[in-house]
């Protein structure tokens, strides 16, 4: 694998391969966001922005998009909350209970999702209580907080107690301590897991499809009409938002690279 | 990003000065509401569907209708029902790991050693590898089954070429299943081993050199047991989840009426037909492989630790 040549020419060009073959469906997705389709979204028609400019024209498609984003938001609050709480007790704390209480973070984590969702039915059905958006962000808080707990973890760990004693050492109470010296540099450690957590609700089908009753996300949508053909108005739903997303990620990399500049500067 | 939880390194940290009887009471506030909430809305749920997973009907004939019993026959009645779909689940999780590492592994080598002295590509390659979570799952996996359609121009080109058969079609057959679950789960791969790749030191692989070992016996003897972390997370992250999937082998996806899997039969047995015994057992049957798997792992491994 690792012969002279290959890692010369043969490593870039498959690996170039490998990223092409990662970008096809997102290509056609983006692609066929822009086909003048009538009913299905299967043969290219021709070039139109029209579905982009009418995307709420298709029933369903926005009202599914809307409750995706509130329940994406919801539960990213309440999931990094609770998960930053336990990221917190679990580094700064000796506690017996410890290696259970990891176990316990861990274990959603490698449970497969098929399992999640149908014991979470099995519980709401045996409650009575009814299935609806209420249920998906239980649902989704559940599942979102391991990985919470995770990302933010890492975050404390690396984080200089010295900080903390000096904030101390000038009188500040244990409340100015927290707010005003580890809250904010935890922050980008608790923005990432928050934005792990809003796509991870977002994007997930299983556990909602389980949990959601006759309440619609957008998977849940795009789910459903696969059996007919998923429309163009989907493929502009979910183009957008991939374009929203990875210009996130490049504003975030660009100022992230720009601070490392400075800091370097002031060295 | 996901690769985080099966992760390496991280943990540990510093103890703190806070005065040690305030502690427990702080880190008991800290941890109770996350903690009830697991317990509330992840233990009780696995213990309800363990419960559920033992029911009987309860004789008035109504759908759905169960009564409590401890019908441990159950789960060899699920295991002779649904063998093939088992069968699938685990042999199709097995065969699109073994795939997405052999994919994964040069890409990540490249993007973590051979690409370090260009930070600008590596970036850039980086960022396309988690493109595909930004792009809803479901939509990419219906891109491929349009790309890969009976009237596609793709299939046309595979009959004529003679690879397919003039009647042959992709869509519905395991293969597309598993090259589906394959693509859906390259990123979960890649970026653990991306992750300790970029850490691996590379005047290691001179001194294999030097000391005259060929490039596979530096490959095999340094580079793949300083990252066996790496394929260890990435398998376990790409695995669990393949193994749960029902959306690539579903008929309105990838599969067709051959390919089910465990996840296929759940979903019909819980949503469609009521039928939640059945549902349940097979939900417990496969957490419990999972577990093992994991279990299994954390002991080879050594990692005790694992978050």
């Amino acid at each position: 694998m690792r012969r002279f040549s290959l890692g010369k020419y043969a490593l870039p060009v498959y690996s170039v391969i490998a990223i092409v073959y990662l970008m096809i469906p997102i290509a056609y997705t983006f692609v066929f966001s822009f086909n003048d389709s009538l009913k299905t979204n299967l043969i290219w028609r021709g070039f139109t922005f029209d579905k982009w400019i009418n995307v709420c024209k298709q029933q369903g498609v926005c009202e599914a998009f809307g409750n995706s984003v509130m329940i994406g938001v919801i539960s990213t609050v309440l999931a990094t909350t609770l998960g930053t709480m336990i990221a917190i007790a679990l580094v700064r704390y000796r506690f017996k209970a410890r290696s259970f209480v990891s176990l316990l973070i861990f274990l959603p984590m490698a449970t497969p999702e098929v399992v999640l969702g149908a014991g979470l039915a099995s519980q709401f059905f045996s409650m009575g209580a009814a299935k609806g958006i209420g249920t998906i962000i239980i649902a989704h808080v559940m599942f979102c907080m391991s990985f919470v707990v995770v990302t933010v973890k890492a975050r404390v760990a690396s984080l200089d107690p010295a900080l903390e004693e000096a904030g101390r050492d000038l009188y500040a109470s244990p409340a100015q301590v927290f707010w005003k010296i580890t809250f904010p540099l935890l922050m980008p450690g608790i923005l990432s897991a928050a934005l792990l957590s809003f796509a991870l609700s977002f994007d997930d089908f299983i556990i909602t499809n389980f949990n959601s009753g006759p309440a619609m996300t957008f998977p849940k949508y795009v789910y459903t009409a696969a059996a007919r053909g998923i429309p163009a108005e989907a493929n502009v739903v979910g183009s957008a938002v991939f374009l929203l997303a990875i210009a996130i990620v490049v504003t975030v990399q660009v100022r992230g690279s720009l601070k490392a500049k400075r800091l370097a500067r002031q060295k | 990003m996901a690769f985080a939880a099966f992760g390496h390194g991280g943990g540990g940290g510093a103890a703190n000065t806070t005065a040690p009887t305030k502690k427990s009471k702080v880190a008991l506030f800290l941890l109770l509401p996350g903690l009830i909430y697991l317990g509330l809305f992840f233990m009780t749920p696995l213990i309800s569907l363990i419960i559920t997973s033992l029911e009987v009907p309860d004789g008035s004939g109504v759908m759905g209708s169960y009564a409590y019993g401890f019908a441990i026959e159950n789960y060899g009645k699920v295991v002779t029902q649904f063998w093939p779909q088992i069968s699938h689940s685990f042999g199709y999780a097995l065969i699109a790991t073994i795939a997405a590492l052999l994919i994964s592994y040069p890409l990540a080598y490249f993007i973590g050693v051979k690409a370090r002295r260009f930070p600008l590509i590596q970036g850039l390659m980086l960022t396309l590898v988690i493109a595909p979570f930004f792009i809803s799952f479901l939509l990419r996996t219906f891109a491929w089954k349009q790309i890969f359609s009976n009237e596609s121009p793709a299939v046309h080109f595979l009959q004529q070429v003679g690879i397919l058969g003039p009647h042959d079609y992709l869509v519905g057959t395991p293969f597309m299943v598993i090259f589906g679950l394959t693509y859906n789960f390259i990123p979960f791969m890649t970026l653990p081993l991306y992750s300790i790749l970029e850490r691996l030191d590379v005047r290691l692989l001179e001194a294999g050199a030097d000391l005259y070992a060929t490039p596979a016996t530096t490959f095999r003897k340094v580079t793949l047991p300083l990252t066996a972390p790496g394929i260890i997370s990435g398998t376990l992250l790409t695995f669990i989840p393949i193994a749960g999937d029902y959306v690539n082998a579903s008929g309105d996806f990838l599969g067709g009426t051959k390919t089910a899997m465990i996840g296929n039969v759940v979903e019909s047995r819980f949503l469609v037909l009521n039928d939640y015994p059945t549902a349940s057992a097979l939900s417990v049957l496969l957490m419990g492989v999972i577990l093992l798997l994991v279990g299994f792992y954390a002991k080879r491994s050594g990692t005790e630790d694992l978050l």
